[in-house]
Parts: structure tokens; C-alpha cells; sequence
């Protein structure tokens, strides 16, 4: 991996939410690298940071959160002198949110789609007119070279008869077709990084198995990064090639995705993978014990996060004295496999 | 599906064991489409559509299917939370004997709501937010009756402890929960009058995956301590085969195949549960082989295709699909399908070699 | 049940039942918290409104005027100082003609002549002694509530038999009225009329927009739509129609209690739809359906869980339509065909001000205006936060 894959780099990122009742430490020094043309799964349940993550990289986090540290680099390509391959680096955390410059990247370099599509599009305006104000504002060029753009993009993702859908309203299209739209809309301007954050949860099994399929064969075509959120192991399964697993506004565990399935390190991933029904040793095994190894305890409150490791409270692995005292260092605990815990700590980290 | 003979309940309390305790037959559940200021009716949402299926003591029964099969609505039917428009629900309940809940009048309905409980889904909406937990869990002991007064606040305590609550928050209000907490009381709610039969309308699709975990387990240990018949409603292919002896695959109103779980997932024999093993995200990171994807929408339950609902989805289908409704009939030993091409065809499941 | 305060409000307040998971996790922390119920939450969040509480302390100022009245005013509303009728409002001071500084008082008044127009008018006597304003004042005989008699008064000036010093902080009408004193026994009927027409309402939008909102169907359809007739018709024109109708010679209370009545006809409409929409939408809750389940009789269902989901809601609704009450009241007696005089209101004051020139001349006639307006703007406030409150288990 040399610099040049890398697309966006986050470093040290904090997002904090200032309510009347306290402050929520939503994202606690997160690093995160995506890689150009790769995707990235983002792990965790609720509660976890993952979406703030995504907002934070667009400076969209709503009010009343604030960033209140670390750098999000962006490595943009741009095109000067008529040659291109050219690295801009911004720092996305230093600009400001209402300013040209993140309204030049959002929509255009970095696109995000989101969970519930019906909320994501505008109810009285059409499809065609979404996807087209996209692409005049971030291109200029002439509505009927939009349109042309929008119903290309609307065929790409598969959706049928895009010349008549391009004129349809949100509300005449099923929740499988929203999604595609949505992601045409995300797509239209060629974006370089695709944020989607839990795009099928509200979407059944059959749907989702095609919209997973389109987006990996639209990454196939466009070249773009993926970070995919999502708190479905099996979705990770099926898109990304890098993993980060969070828990509690922290990345716990990062490493590709065979190993985290194969050699998860973590308390955190092993807890959330044996909690899960596996469908193979269900069917293969069908008398063994219904039993699955739950995690004990809960989320703890927001508000009052433990002292030392987050997750002290609830790991079966528990060092008592270090584990509730002092927060585990993110070490390199075999080459590309990075952990958070006390338990690999000896290693040195990279 | 064994010939039903129409009879009254009997009179005899004693079920036997050879004898399914529930069995649906021929259910119908028809919403009426009214349009205009007059309300008049211009059509039929065939929510459920001719279902049947048993369910013996002591397993339990997976009900799939996605968004507008009819999986909830059935289950709601069963509890006659809503009167279904035809067909029979059959029952062994223990005060009543073997009763059709769909006939009954309303004060035999409540003796049979002792044995047959829900839980929700949707854990904050399924609390009374005014009422504390022990209004909550003693509500059903109280309404019908049972018990009264201290034993009723003794028997809340015994739920809340057995559902793995401490038994002093019955003085405290729902909003003082998370959602895995709520499903708890919800359970304990649904389990104080001791019943035999409980329909699990998606208990855990809205919790987070490590609560999940801890609530299915909580259901397991409930039925092995109580002896316990589930029907379990989800859309989660996962959580079902889990938790299910036998799992039923309804699409548009009806059940298209039917048989032991392991039948199901590893050699399904519609091609419509062909196309949802194959879609099912397994969290194995190793390669997937071809998967079946399926084209179009899913059928209109108000104006659903003619012949078999799913033949302009399938891949399989030919000239007899489109013309002539297939009916559910036994293809295996216990493995029911509608579907006219099932004998012949060979299907792959969700299996995959171990890691 | 704990009713105590939890130690620290400011903190304690919890935006609960919100599905975030950021404040999923119940904290082990107030007991209180968890036990308090619905009512007790309501009181949480509606005392975070700061105007909603500024509204309390304002109206309760306004009601205990209303039930003492006789004690408050320092005068007699229906006493006629001849000699002082249509006088501007006294000046209250705080520094004498000498640059003295004393506790509040007024000088005493003097007869004489304005220069310009040789009408007799009063002036400021800044020779005589100054008469300080003091509380507790002996002054001119009542009977509290028609049945206590009594002279004494909140505050007044302690004059000498013989000498008469004029406190007349709003001035005087034409008939020589102490302005203050009748705002204040105004306020008894003007803030009056509009709570029962509430109550009035209450039951009327309670009944009616219950069977359409629990029954639904025929019912349903002919209720709104009497509603949206009742509520297209243009109020003033037919409330002045209908008052108008009442015969002259009526006692006065008979009269209050018609205008009252034809007040309510249009306040039960929207009180129907808040019940009926809400009912609509409680019906659909799983835990009604879980109720059902549990063998709970209709009876329990409506009172136990569906009726305390809507009782904060209907107790907005009524505090945001006594605003239209009062000005009901005050429009229709300003146009003379509400309560008439002698009965005193606000709107009845108001009569005294209905052309240019008295406005022009005599603007403190118009006092009661103002009264009215921190009325309404009171009302408005208290029921701001009372909706913010409403439900406390809804998120945002």
C-alpha cells in the first residue's frame, strides 16, 4: 500500500455533543484509512459513533455536535496544468462547514447515501430534477446535458425504463427503487468516495441482495472507495475488503476482512461474532445447543463512560486493576491486524 | 395437511400429544379498499390468502417472509387481535378443549387469551408509558382474573426475576428501559398467565445484534423451563433458522413451502426460497458462488398475478405457472411446496462448507 | 413516590423514550427518575419553558386580584368622584418639588384653570404636604365576596378627614371611576368568562370528538364536517348576531352566563379534533392492542390507556382558547353588544374609548387595552410550554 492509495485519512478524530444533560463523546479518537477504489465496513451497534464518523467527514454533523479535534486529510485528485494525477491534501476538519470549499467536495468527490431513501429525496420534486441539480451544480453544464447524465446514470443502476422513472416522484417508486435513485443521485457527479451509511436496513432480503450487487458492480465501473457502515457482519462480509470495528465512539479492531472473521482479536468482534446465528452450523449441526454467546451487560450510559477500556465493564477477558484503569493503545498486533486492548499490548506497536 | 372435520370444541380438557396444538386452516384475511367520501369498496389487499399449516407442542414454527407477505397478519389472526375473514384456527386449549379461536364468542375468546400470548417488536411502543412494570406485567393476571392482590405483586416479582430483571423494578416506569430491557418485561408480560402457546410477533428485529443475542437465549431458556409452543414471525433468515424447529416461507399471502429447518436452508424446493437462501448476507468472507437475483417487484397483494403469484420472478417458470395456481402439497417426507415444478427441479440452498 | 425535586433539575431533565442510542442506555443513577410518573415528568420539562413560568407568576398575580379585588383596589369601582371625573393618571413620585428623595407618594391636587381652553382642570399642588402611599389602608366600605365587610385596603394614602388626595394611578373616566380599581374588579369578570367557557367546551369537544375519533365511520364524517362549517363562519359577526339577540333587560348575570355560552360555541370544535386525532392515533399503539390481549375491558382501555395519553394534550388545547375567550368577550362588550354597564369589564371600559378625539384627549381611558394584552400574551405563554410539556414520552 503505497501513499498514493490512500484517499482519505482520519486521524485522532473527536466529535462531542454538547446537551443540557452532559456531554456525549460521540466519536473519541477515531483513525480510519480508506483506500482508493477499495471498500471499507464500518462495524458497531448503536451507539457506537460510526454514523458521526460519516457526518464528521462531510462537516455535516448536526447540531448540537462540534469536531473538536483531529484531521480528516483528503487526498483529492485534481487536474492542473492539463496533467493529471495530482494530490491535493485538504483537511476536512479545518474548513468550514458552511464554506465553498466542503460544498465542493460534498456531492461531487464524496457522495453519501443514506438509510431510509424516502427521507433522502424531496417529495415534491421528481427523481430527474434531484439527479440533475447535482450534476449542474457541481459540472455546469446545460439542463439537457444533465438529463441526458441523469437518465444514464438511472440505467447504470438498473433501474427500468429510466427515461420515464427520471419524471416520477419519490413516492410513486417501491423502497428498493428510492435506493437506487438515491445512489444514481449519489453517483452522478463520479464521486471518488462512496459513503453509504446502513443503505439496506429498511430494505428485505431479496432487495438487498440486489443493491449490494449493484454497488459492488458500480465500484467495479467507477473506481470509487466505498465506506460502508453497517452493523450487519454479514453485509461486511459480502462488501469490504477492510474492516474497522467500533465501540464507543473508538475503533476497537482493524484489519481486512478475512482475518476478522477467521482471527478476530478483540473481545468486542469475538463477542459480536459468536453472538450471531450462523446459518452454517445451524443446518449442518442441528442438534448442538441453541445457545448463542452473548455479550453480557448492555451499552453503558453516554454519559458516563468507565474509566480505561469502554469495554472493561462487559469482556469476558477482563484484566481487573489495567483493564478499568487504563485505556488500551491501538498496537499492531500482526502486520495489517491493529487492536485495541490491553491483552496484545505487550507487542509492540508499530 | 390432515382432513379437518368440521366439529364444535369438545368438551375434554386432555389434548393429545399425537395431536398438533394449533392448526391453522384455509385462513383468509381480505382488507377492503375503499375509495370517495362514501367509503365504498373498490377492491381486496389479500393480505393473507389461504394459509395452513400446524404447529406441534413443544417446537417451534418460523414464519418468513418480507415486507407484505401476510407473516404478521397471520399471527395476528391466530391471537384474533383481528377477526380473520375465513378459515379455521384450530386449538387445544386447556380449559376449553380443542376449539376453532376463529368461531369463538368473545367471553371464550378471553379464557383461550390465557393460554395464547404476543410479544411486540417494537419495544417502546408496546409499554403503556403511564403504567409502572408491575401494572404492566400484573395487567393480564389482574384482567383476567386470576389471582389477586399480593399475589399478583409476588407473581410480577417471579416474572421480573425469571426474565432476568430485578424484581424491585416493578415500581419503575418503561421509560426508564433500554430496548432489549423492554422486550424483557414485554416477555414477562407475556408469560405471567402461563400460557402454552406464545406468537413472537419479530421480538428482536429491533434491537442491536449483542442484545439480540441475549433476548433469543432468553426465549430458549423460557420454553425448555415452561414447556412452551412458539410461533416465530421475522423477516431475519438468520434469527429463524436459529431459533425454529420448522420454518413456513409465505410470499403475497401464501405459504409456498413448508418443512424442518434444515430442510429449508440447505435444500429448499421453491424457487422462491431458493432466491432468499441465495440472498441471505452470510458473514463468511470467502467468495459466494452465483447467486439466484431476482427481477421485479414484489407482487401486488391487492391485484396479485394470475396463476402462481411469483411466476414473472421466476426463473423456472413455464406455461402452466401463469395459467393455474399451484396448491400446497407434501413433495418429501414433512417438506410441503406450492409450486407445480417442484418434484422436478433441484435447488440450492444457503449451506456452505465450514470454516 | 418520591415528589421531591431530583437534586440537581438542570441535569436530571432526560429526553427519554428517544429511540437515539446515544441516550439508550438507562442509567442506575435516579430512582426518582424512574419512578416518576407521567404528571410528575409533564412538571419536569414544563418548568425548562422560562416563559411558561413567567406566565404562571403573571396570571396567578391576576387571579388572586380577581378573588380580592375588594381588598386590592383602593377604591370603590362604582364610586363617582364628581369633582375628579377624567382626570390623567396622578404622578407617583420618588423625588419632592425640593429634590428630596422620599418612599412613593403624590402631592396633593389643586383646582384651576387651563390656559388655553378655561376648562377647570387639576394640578399638581407642590405646596402641600406630601401624602405618602401606604399599605393597608383604611378607605371606603366593601363586603369581600358580598359577604365579609370590611374597609381595609391594600395600599392608599392616609389623609385627613376633612382633605381628599385623589390616588388615582390609571386616572379617572368621565364618571369620576378610579380606572385602577375597576381593571381590577374588570378582571374578575373578563378573566372569568373565558374559563368557563372553556369548561364548557371541555365537555362538549371531550364527548363530541371522542365518538368520532373512538367509533369512527358515519359519526366521524358528520362531526368534522359540522366542524369545518362552525369553523369557516367569521366569529365576531356571529357572536354579535347572537348577543344582539339577548333581550336588554336581563340581570346582569344572566347575561354574563349567555355570552359565556354563545363564547363556547366555536371554542369545543378544535378541542374535538385534538381528542379525535389523538384517539385515532392511540388506537393504533401495540400497547392498546396488548391491553386488549390481556383481557382488559373497552372501559379500562379508554380510561387506563388511552385517556391519559391525550389529558395533557386537552389541557393545551383549553389553555390556548381562553385567549380567544377574553378577546371574545372584550370585542363583543366594546361593541356594545356584550355585557353592558353597570356591569364592569374590561371590554365594557373599553366603550368609553371608541372615537378619535377621547383616544386624542384622554388616552389613559384606554388602560385596559394593555391589561387584556399581557392577559392574552400570558395565556399564550403558559400554554407555549404546557405543549412543549404535553407529552414528555415523544421524542424531540
Amino acid at each position: 500500500m503505497t501513499e498514493m492509495d490512500t484517499l482519505v485519512e482520519i486521524k485522532d478524530l473527536r466529535t462531542y455533543f454538547y446537551l443540557t444533560e452532559g456531554v456525549v463523546h460521540a466519536v473519541e479518537g477515531v483513525d480510519l484509512t480508506i483506500r482508493r477504489g477499495r471498500t471499507l465496513g464500518v462495524v458497531g451497534e448503536s451507539g457506537c459513533g460510526k454514523s458521526i464518523t460519516s457526518l464528521s467527514l462531510l462537516q455535516l454533523v448536526p447540531a448540537p455536535g462540534k469536531i473538536e479535534g483531529g484531521q480528516m486529510l483528503f487526498y483529492k485528485p485534481v487536474e492542473r496544468n492539463g496533467s493529471a494525477g495530482m494530490i491535493d491534501v485538504i483537511d476536512i476538519a479545518a474548513l468550514d462547514p458552511k464554506g465553498r470549499e466542503i460544498r465542493d467536495i460534498r456531492g461531487n468527490h464524496i457522495s453519501m447515501v443514506f438509510q431510509e431513501p424516502m427521507t433522502a429525496m424531496i417529495p415534491v420534486r421528481t427523481i430527474g430534477q434531484q439527479i440533475t441539480e447535482s450534476i449542474i451544480l457541481h459540472q455546469g453544464v446545460s439542463k439537457r446535458e444533465a438529463r441526458e447524465q441523469a437518465i444514464d446514470m438511472l440505467a447504470r443502476v438498473k433501474m427500468s425504463r429510466p427515461e420515464r422513472v427520471i419524471d416520477d416522484y419519490p413516492f410513486q417508486l417501491s423502497g428498493g427503487m428510492r435506493q437506487r435513485a438515491v445512489i444514481a443521485m449519489a453517483l452522478s457527479c463520479r464521486p471518488s468516495l462512496l459513503i453509504a451509511d446502513e443503505p439496506t436496513t429498511a430494505l428485505d432480503v431479496t432487495t438487498e441482495a440486489q443493491i449490494l450487487d449493484l454497488m459492488r458492480s458500480l465500484q467495479n465501473d467507477f473506481g470509487m472507495a466505498i465506506l460502508y457502515i453497517t452493523h450487519n457482519l454479514g453485509v461486511v462480509a459480502e462488501m469490504a475488503q477492510d474492516v474497522v470495528v467500533m465501540y464507543m465512539g473508538k475503533v476497537v479492531e482493524e484489519t481486512d476482512v478475512k482475518t476478522i472473521f477467521l482471527n478476530p482479536l478483540h473481545p468486542y468482534t469475538r463477542g459480536l461474532l459468536s453472538s450471531i446465528p450462523q446459518l452454517n452450523e445451524t443446518i449442518t449441526q442441528p442438534n448442538r445447543s441453541r445457545r448463542l454467546q452473548a455479550i453480557k451487560g448492555m451499552v453503558p450510559d453516554p454519559y458516563s463512560r468507565p474509566k480505561g477500556c469502554p469495554f472493561a465493564p462487559r469482556c469476558p477477558h477482563v484484566i481487573p486493576d489495567l483493564c478499568d484503569q487504563v485505556e488500551p493503545l491501538n498496537v499492531q498486533a500482526e502486520p495489517g491486524h491493529f487492536v485495541r486492548c490491553h491483552l496484545y499490548s505487550d507487542i509492540t506497536s508499530s | 395437511m390432515p382432513d379437518q372435520a368440521s366439529q364444535t370444541h369438545t368438551s375434554a380438557a386432555v389434548s393429545s400429544s399425537t395431536e398438533p396444538l394449533l392448526e391453522v386452516n384455509a385462513l383468509k384475511k381480505h382488507f377492503p379498499i375503499q375509495r370517495g367520501f362514501l367509503k365504498r369498496v373498490v377492491g381486496q389487499v389479500k393480505a393473507v390468502d389461504d394459509v395452513s399449516f400446524n404447529v406441534n407442542q413443544g417446537e417451534t414454527v418460523g414464519l418468513v417472509g418480507e415486507s407484505g407477505c401476510g407473516k404478521t397478519t397471520t399471527g395476528r389472526c391466530i391471537m384474533r387481535a383481528i377477526d380473520p375473514s375465513s378459515g379455521e384456527v384450530w386449538y387445544q386449549d386447556p380449559t376449553l378443549g380443542r376449539v376453532d379461536i376463529a368461531k369463538l364468542d368473545n367471553k371464550e375468546i378471553r379464557l383461550v387469551r390465557r393460554s395464547i400470548r404476543m410479544i411486540f417488536q417494537d419495544p417502546y411502543a408496546s409499554l403503556n408509558p403511564r403504567m409502572t412494570l408491575q401494572e404492566i406485567v400484573g395487567a393480564p393476571l389482574r384482567a383476567m382474573g386470576l389471582i389477586r392482590g399480593r399475589e399478583i405483586e409476588d407473581r410480577v416479582a417471579e416474572m421480573l426475576t425469571l426474565v432476568g430483571l430485578r424484581p424491585e423494578y416493578m415500581r419503575r416506569y418503561p421509560h426508564a428501559f433500554s430496548g432489549g430491557q423492554r422486550q424483557r418485561i414485554g416477555l414477562a408480560r407475556a408469560l405471567a398467565p402461563s400460557p402454552k402457546f406464545v406468537v413472537c410477533d419479530e421480538p428482536v428485529s429491533a434491537l442491536d445484534v449483542s442484545v439480540q443475542a441475549q433476548i433469543l437465549n432468553l426465549l430458549k431458556e423460557m420454553q425448555e423451563k415452561m414447556g412452551l409452543t412458539y410461533l416465530f414471525v421475522a423477516h431475519d433468515l438468520s434469527v429463524v433458522a436459529h431459533i425454529s424447529d420448522r420454518v413456513a416461507v409465505m410470499y403475497v399471502g401464501k405459504i409456498v413451502e413448508l418443512a424442518s429447518t434444515a430442510a429449508i436452508f440447505s435444500t429448499p424446493k421453491h424457487p422462491y426460497t431458493e432466491a432468499l437462501m441465495s440472498a441471505i448476507p452470510l458473514p463468511d468472507p470467502r467468495p459466494r458462488d452465483k447467486r439466484v437475483l431476482l427481477t421485479g417487484e414484489v407482487a401486488n397483494p391487492a391485484n396479485p398475478p394470475s396463476g402462481c403469484y411469483f411466476h414473472p420472478r421466476c426463473k423456472y417458470a413455464k406455461e402452466i405457472c401463469t395459467t393455474t395456481a399451484p396448491v400446497l402439497e407434501e413433495v418429501a417426507p414433512a417438506h410441503y411446496v406450492r409450486c407445480h415444478r417442484a418434484k422436478e427441479l433441484t435447488l440450492t440452498g444457503a449451506i456452505r462448507p465450514s470454516l | 413516590m418520591s415528589t421531591a425535586n431530583p437534586l440537581t433539575p438542570k441535569r436530571r431533565w432526560w429526553e427519554f423514550g428517544k429511540k437515539s442510542a446515544l441516550v439508550e442506555a438507562a442509567h442506575e443513577k435516579d430512582e426518582n427518575f424512574y419512578r416518576a410518573g407521567q404528571w410528575q415528568l409533564v412538571w419536569w420539562k414544563f418548568r425548562r419553558h422560562k416563559l411558561a413560568q413567567i406566565a404562571m407568576v403573571v396570571l396567578g398575580i391576576f387571579y388572586i386580584i380577581v378573588i380580592f379585588a375588594e381588598f386590592i383596589s383602593p377604591y370603590d369601582p362604582e364610586k363617582r368622584f364628581k369633582d375628579y371625573s377624567t382626570l390623567a393618571p396622578v404622578n407617583v413620585r420618588m423625588i419632592d418639588a425640593q429634590g428630596k428623595f422620599h418612599l412613593p407618594f403624590v402631592y396633593g391636587l389643586v383646582r384651576g384653570r387651563h390656559p388655553v381652553t378655561l376648562r377647570p382642570i387639576y394640578e399638581e399642588d407642590t405646596t402641600s404636604k406630601i401624602h405618602p402611599i401606604t399599605l393597608f389602608v383604611r378607605g371606603d366600605e366593601y363586603k369581600l365576596w358580598g359577604l365579609f365587610p370590611s374597609n381595609l385596603h391594600l395600599f392608599g394614602v392616609r389623609t385627613e378627614p376633612d382633605e381628599f388626595v385623589p390616588l388615582f394611578i390609571l386616572g379617572s373616566d368621565t364618571l369620576g371611576h378610579d380606572m385602577l380599581s375597576r381593571i381590577f374588579f374588570g378582571a374578575r369578570i373578563s378573566l372569568t368568562v373565558g374559563l368557563l367557557g372553556v369548561f364548557l367546551a371541555f365537555f362538549l369537544g371531550l364527548i363530541l370528538g371522542g365518538i368520532a375519533g373512538f367509533f369512527g365511520g358515519v359519526a366521524d364524517e358528520i362531526i368534522m364536517r359540522v366542524i369545518d362549517v362552525l369553523l369557516a363562519l367569521p366569529t365576531i359577526p356571529l357572536w354579535m348576531s347572537l348577543a344582539a339577540a339577548l333581550p336588554q333587560d336581563w340581570p346582569q348575570l344572566k347575561t354574563y352566563f349567555y355570552v359565556t355560552v354563545i363564547l363556547s360555541i366555536f371554542g369545543w370544535t378544535i378541542l374535538a379534533r385534538v381528542v379525535r386525532g389523538k384517539l385515532l392515533s392511540l388506537r393504533e399503539e401495540d400497547y392498546v392492542m396488548a391491553a386488549r390481549l390481556d383481557g382488559e375491558s373497552e372501559g379500562q382501555i379508554i380510561t387506563r390507556y388511552m385517556l391519559p395519553g391525550f389529558t395533557s394534550y386537552i389541557i393545551v388545547s383549553l389553555t390556548l382558547s381562553i385567549p380567544n375567550m377574553i378577546l371574545g368577550e372584550t370585542s363583543l362588550s366594546f361593541l356594545g353588544v356584550g355585557l353592558r354597564p353597570p356591569t364592569i369589564s374590561w371590554g365594557v371600559m373599553l366603550q368609553e374609548a371608541q372615537n378619535l378625539q377621547t383616544v386624542a384627549q384622554t388616552p389613559w381611558l384606554l388602560w385596559p387595552v394593555a391589561f387584556v394584552i399581557v392577559a392574552v400574551l400570558m395565556f399564550n405563554f403558559l400554554g407555549d410550554g404546557l405543549r412543549d410539556a404535553a407529552d414528555p414520552y415523544v421524542t424531540g
